[in-house]
């Protein structure tokens, strides 16, 4: 598709290739073993076109996940980069060890609603404070697919279970958390939503800082039925969109007009662009209260909301507040991580 | 020499008494938050610069402020710097405990204390020095706010006095306590000075204890093991470091913190290092393990409650082959328990920590010297078994000032373990993650950013094949796991070796370890001096075991393990490791009061289990 096309050679077609020569092959993963139909499997084929089409180096992104049906993604694209696949709800604490050891990754961690929201909730609201650049992409499908089908903290108050149960506690807003905690951009999209998912997906590439990513997400053999509200019907029919979301990477020399009555753009870190159509008049993605505001609406009106609820691409990350080195501190020679004898020497004087 | 000799009652006092020279415990009780650590260091201090070998114990409350705490400094010119439990000089500036502190003496010691708390009325079988504090105090520090700090330091003069150490010393002392604060440092000379020149005129010395200078300390430095840990990590090389504070460890990291602010701040005026506090345990352990496995040489501490939230981490770091350093500053558990006081008691669970067939490496430090110098090879073992490795440290080594020989400045370079490079990727064409290539059980790895299209590999805590790949054969299951235990007795022949020390023709051992260690050495003396029974001792360094634990054994008829826990926790350990027919000879010297393990409980229950 569009962005990365190469007019082809007069006589050699070869394959595609993006803007660092690789072919789309190059981003592709495992055989996925997840169930046909799964949400997830559309999210994970959603992250490849848009690693491709941003042009990251493999070996330079690295993809740790939690546990669960969603947290196994990761095997299923981009073999070319590094994968943990650690415990249940812990991957922002693996995800944060591993960005301090190396400030040069790109890092995309891949969670679920019930890794999140229930078991990992502790170390979600740490992460979202720390605004660590990462991408956090939870794959929500209000239940826990893995372990068959129990209701998880995202499920909407009356949701039903395919057993009949009814839920009878409200969600979790991971988005209104993740806003009101720290994280720089946040949005909810679904994972049936080609367009709008791949142009967040690309603007969470360009953006240096946490990226939240409430992906819908439906799971068809355990909250795809009637009564759910995490269902793919449920969502096209109670679906309100924001905004109509476009990326233009900066390495793309499009200047297309837009009216900036009805369109927000925000100039990422890279200098990509990310513009939001207003399809709601008053709506402003730099308005945290706004945001959180719109969402509370939304849950009362029963409402699946999506778009970039909020965007601020110049908030400090946590690497940069750190004052580390500009090399990573993994590979850091001895001579900058061993101190001299001198120094020793120094101290053990003072201790005399 | 016998700690328990009675110093002669007397009544009348006067010279020509029985003289104890530099060997003697001196208790200070206090309140917490009183200020009275400046005035202890600084006692402690005069006497180490008199050249006399001297440790100094901190028992203090699990709270802020209001509580009692005491002091305890040990003079002895033999070098035995384990706890003693006989207190010969109480110094009692604790209204709320004098009572109880006075009555709990053996016949003959000293007391001093504060003039209106009359304790000389208690007894008739105890020396007993008064002094008016407040009166002297109120001489030199015309500030009242500062009074209460300051009070401590006129004890400080007083003992100097009695006991006959250099007032020079004690202002020596005091200067170097208050380096950067003039004020300060004159304020508490002045109130140490009219505590000496009160003494001097006004209290007769009637003890048989003194100080006389010696010149055993010289060129040694003081240092609590938190301290000379947050160095040796330093030293080692360390680049990330996460934290959740606990007492008795955090100490540690906020030390190190300091250091390396210092030192470790590259050209560009940036660190070389990254040290996050973390949310709990669970994500400190977690952040090691992410940065471990992206390369970096990374660490936590913690203490016991902390060891246990990091189990199942510890079981993914183990099985996913993850290098991390644990330092752990155990305290008295099970739960909170005695969080301020010491203990051996996480020995087994830290060694299989984690479910399934975990097993982890553990590192026994017993001293200053040993939290410095085994931090480097905590971090080397970590990369090259691609494990984590625990460092057991306690409270007491931890958080006491221990005198030690100045540390020596590594030798042995920075080992990063089987790491493959670009280069080597580009010449072996691809590799796999969890192969026994070099048959010693530890695999290969290649660090996340590495640029090669065969780099990459698959980390995962469920089942595995050699390539990393997920798998739920038998087979593979079977046989990552045999590897992993390859790689583990691999460590036997790498991790630091036993301290083995010969008595004459022994035929008992004591197995011993961490500061344990202490208790031992002097008591292997009672034991020799008072008993006649020679003992060999070998002290534990590493797990897992080494050669030379099996063939101790195997050298003696009677084995006693010394440790500080109830369950013989080493003990149940080293019998999984021995032949069946040798476990017999393991017996079990096992205490846990939450005080550092003293020389004479030690020789006390291993004479009555020899019938002595
Ligand atoms: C400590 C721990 N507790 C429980 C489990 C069992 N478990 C595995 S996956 C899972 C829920 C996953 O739900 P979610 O994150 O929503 O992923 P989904 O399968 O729905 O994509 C649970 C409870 C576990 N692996 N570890
Ligand atoms: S159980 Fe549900 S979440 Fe899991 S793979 Fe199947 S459809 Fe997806
Ligand atoms: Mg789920």
């Amino acid at each position: 598709m569009g962005t990365t096309t190469v007019e082809p050679g007069a006589a050699t077609p070869g394959p595609k290739t993006n803007r660092i020569g690789l072919t789309v092959m190059d981003y592709k993963g495992g055989k996925t073993t997840l169930c046909a139909g799964c949400g997830h499997n559309a999210i994970s084929e959603r992250i490849i076109e848009s690693m491709y089409e941003m042009g990251v180096q493999p070996e330079l992104l690295i993809k740790p996940s939690g546990i669960g049906c969603s947290s196994k993604t990761p095997a299923y694209f981009m073999s070319r980069s590094h994968s943990f696949n650690a415990v249940h709800g812990r991957m922002p604490s693996v995800a944060t060890g591993a960005m301090l050891a190396n400030r040069k990754l790109v890092c995309i961690g891949v969670s679920g609603d019930g890794d999140t929201a229930s078991i990992g909730i502790g170390q979600f609201v740490h992460l979202m404070r720390r605004n660590l650049p990462i991408i956090y992409i939870i794959e929500d499908n209000g239940v826990y697919g893995l372990t068959k089908g129990q209701f998880s903290a995202t499920a909407d108050l009356g949701s039903k279970l395919k057993s009949g149960v009814l839920n009878d506690l409200p969600p979790i807003d991971t988005c209104a958390l993740a806003i009101q905690l720290g994280a720089t951009l946040v949005g909810r999209s679904f994972s049936g939503d080609k367009r709008q998912l791949g142009a967040m997906l690309k603007a969470a590439i360009a953006h240096k800082g946490t990226v939240m990513l409430d992906v819908v997400s439906p799971c068809v053999t355990f909250n795809d039925h009637e009564g759910s509200t995490k269902s793919y019907k449920y969502v096209k029919e109670h679906e309100e969109t924001l905004q109509d979301v476009s990326f233009v990477p900066h390495f793309e020399d499009i200047d297309v007009e837009y009216d900036p009555g009805t369109t927000t753009e925000v100039t990422m870190h890279d200098g990509s662009r990310l513009r939001l159509r207003k399809l709601e008049e008053d709506y402003d993605p730099t308005d945290k209260i706004r945001a959180i505001t719109r969402l509370t609406e939304a849950h009362d009106k029963g409402e699946v909301l999506t778009g970039v609820f909020y965007v601020n691409p110049e908030a400090p990350n946590f690497i940069d507040m750190l004052n580390v080195v500009d090399q990573p501190l993994a590979t850091l020679p001895d001579s900058m991580t061993r101190p001299g004898k001198e120094v020793l020497d120094a101290v053990m004087e003072e201790l005399r | 020499m016998a700690t328990t000799d009675v110093v002669p009652r007397e009544s009348t006092g006067g010279p020509g008494h029985k003289r104890i020279v530099n060997d003697m415990s001196i208790q200070v009780a206090t309140v917490n938050g009183s200020g009275s650590q400046s005035s202890n260091t600084v006692l402690l201090r005069s006497i180490f610069q008199m050249g006399v070998p001297v440790s100094g114990k901190n028992m203090f409350p699990s709270n802020i402020a209001g509580l009692p705490t005491w002091y305890t400094i040990r003079a002895n010119k033999n070098g035995y710097i384990g706890r003693k439990k006989e207190i010969d000089f109480l110094v009692a500036m604790n209204p709320e405990t004098a009572v109880e502190d006075t009555m709990s003496l053996a016949p003959g010691a000293a007391v001093l204390y504060d003039e209106p708390l009359a304790l000389h009325k208690l007894r008739d079988d105890l020396i007993f020095y008064s002094v008016p504090y407040d009166k002297l105090v109120a001489a030199v520090c015309p500030e009242a706010k500062l009074r209460k700090l300051v009070k401590n330091m006129v004890y400080v003069g007083v003992v100097a006095s009695l006991l006959t150490v250099e007032m020079a010393e004690v202002e020596k002392a005091i200067r170097k306590q208050f380096a950067t604060k003039m004020k300060a440092a004159n304020l508490n000379l002045a109130a140490a000075q009219a505590g000496f020149d009160y003494a001097k005129a006004n209290l007769q010395k009637r003890g048989a204890f003194y100080i006389e200078r010696m010149n055993a300390t010289a060129g040694k430095i003081i240092i609590d093991g938190n301290s000379a840990a947050a160095l040796g990590c330093m030293f080692a090389g360390c680049t990330v470091v996460t934290w959740y504070p606990i007492t008795p460890s955090s100490s540690l990291v906020e030390t190190m913190i300091e250091y390396m602010k210092e030192y470790r701040i590259g050209p560009d005026g940036k660190a070389t290092f990254a040290i996050v506090q973390a949310e709990d345990e669970l994500a400190a352990i977690g952040m090691v393990i992410g940065a471990g496995w992206a390369g970096a040489r990374s660490m936590t501490a913690t203490a016991g409650p902390g060891i246990s939230l990091m189990s199942e981490f510890a079981g993914l770091a183990y099985y996913v082959e993850v290098p991390g350093v644990i330092w752990d500053i155990q305290r008295v558990g099970p739960s909170t328990g005695l969080p301020t006081r010491t203990s051996q008691g996480d020995i087994l669970s830290t060694a299989f920590l984690s479910h399934g067939d975990t097993k982890n490496i553990m590192l026994f430090p017993c001293s200053v010297t040993e939290c410095f110098s085994m931090a480097p090879e905590a971090f080397n073992l970590a990369e090259q078994f691609q494990t984590l490795v625990f460092v057991m440290s306690d409270l007491d080594l931890g958080m006491n000032n221990w005198m030690s020989d100045p540390f020596e400045y590594p030798t042995t370079p920075i080992n990063r373990g089987k790491v493959l490079s670009k280069e080597d990727l580009d010449r072996l064409g691809g590799f796999a993650r969890y192969k026994d290539v070099d048959g010693d059980g530890i695999g290969y790895r290649t660090l996340p950013g590495t640029i090669h299209p065969a780099a990459a590999y698959f980390s995962r805590g469920s089942g595995h094949n050699e390539k990393a790949q997920y798998s739920e054969r038998a087979d593979d299951f079977e046989n990552n796991m045999e590897r992993l235990n390859r790689k583990f007795e691999t460590a036997r022949s790498f991790v630091p070796r036993p301290e083995i020390t010969k008595g004459n023709n022994a035929k008992i051992g004591i197995i011993g370890y961490g500061t344990s260690h202490w208790g031992i050495t002097e008591s292997r003396d009672q034991l020799r001096d008072e008993y006649h029974l020679e003992t060999d001792y070998l002290r534990l360094r590493a797990y897992p075991f080494t050669r030379e634990v099996h063939e101790f054994v195997e050298q003696h008829d009677r084995i006693y393990l010394v440790e500080q826990n109830r369950d013989a926790q080493m003990l149940t350990l080293l019998k999984l490791d021995l032949k069946p027919e040798l476990t017999t000879r393991l017996r079990s010297i096992a205490h846990i009061t939450g005080l550092p393990l003293d020389a004479r409980s030690i020789t006390d229950e291993l004479t009555s289990m020899e019938g002595k």
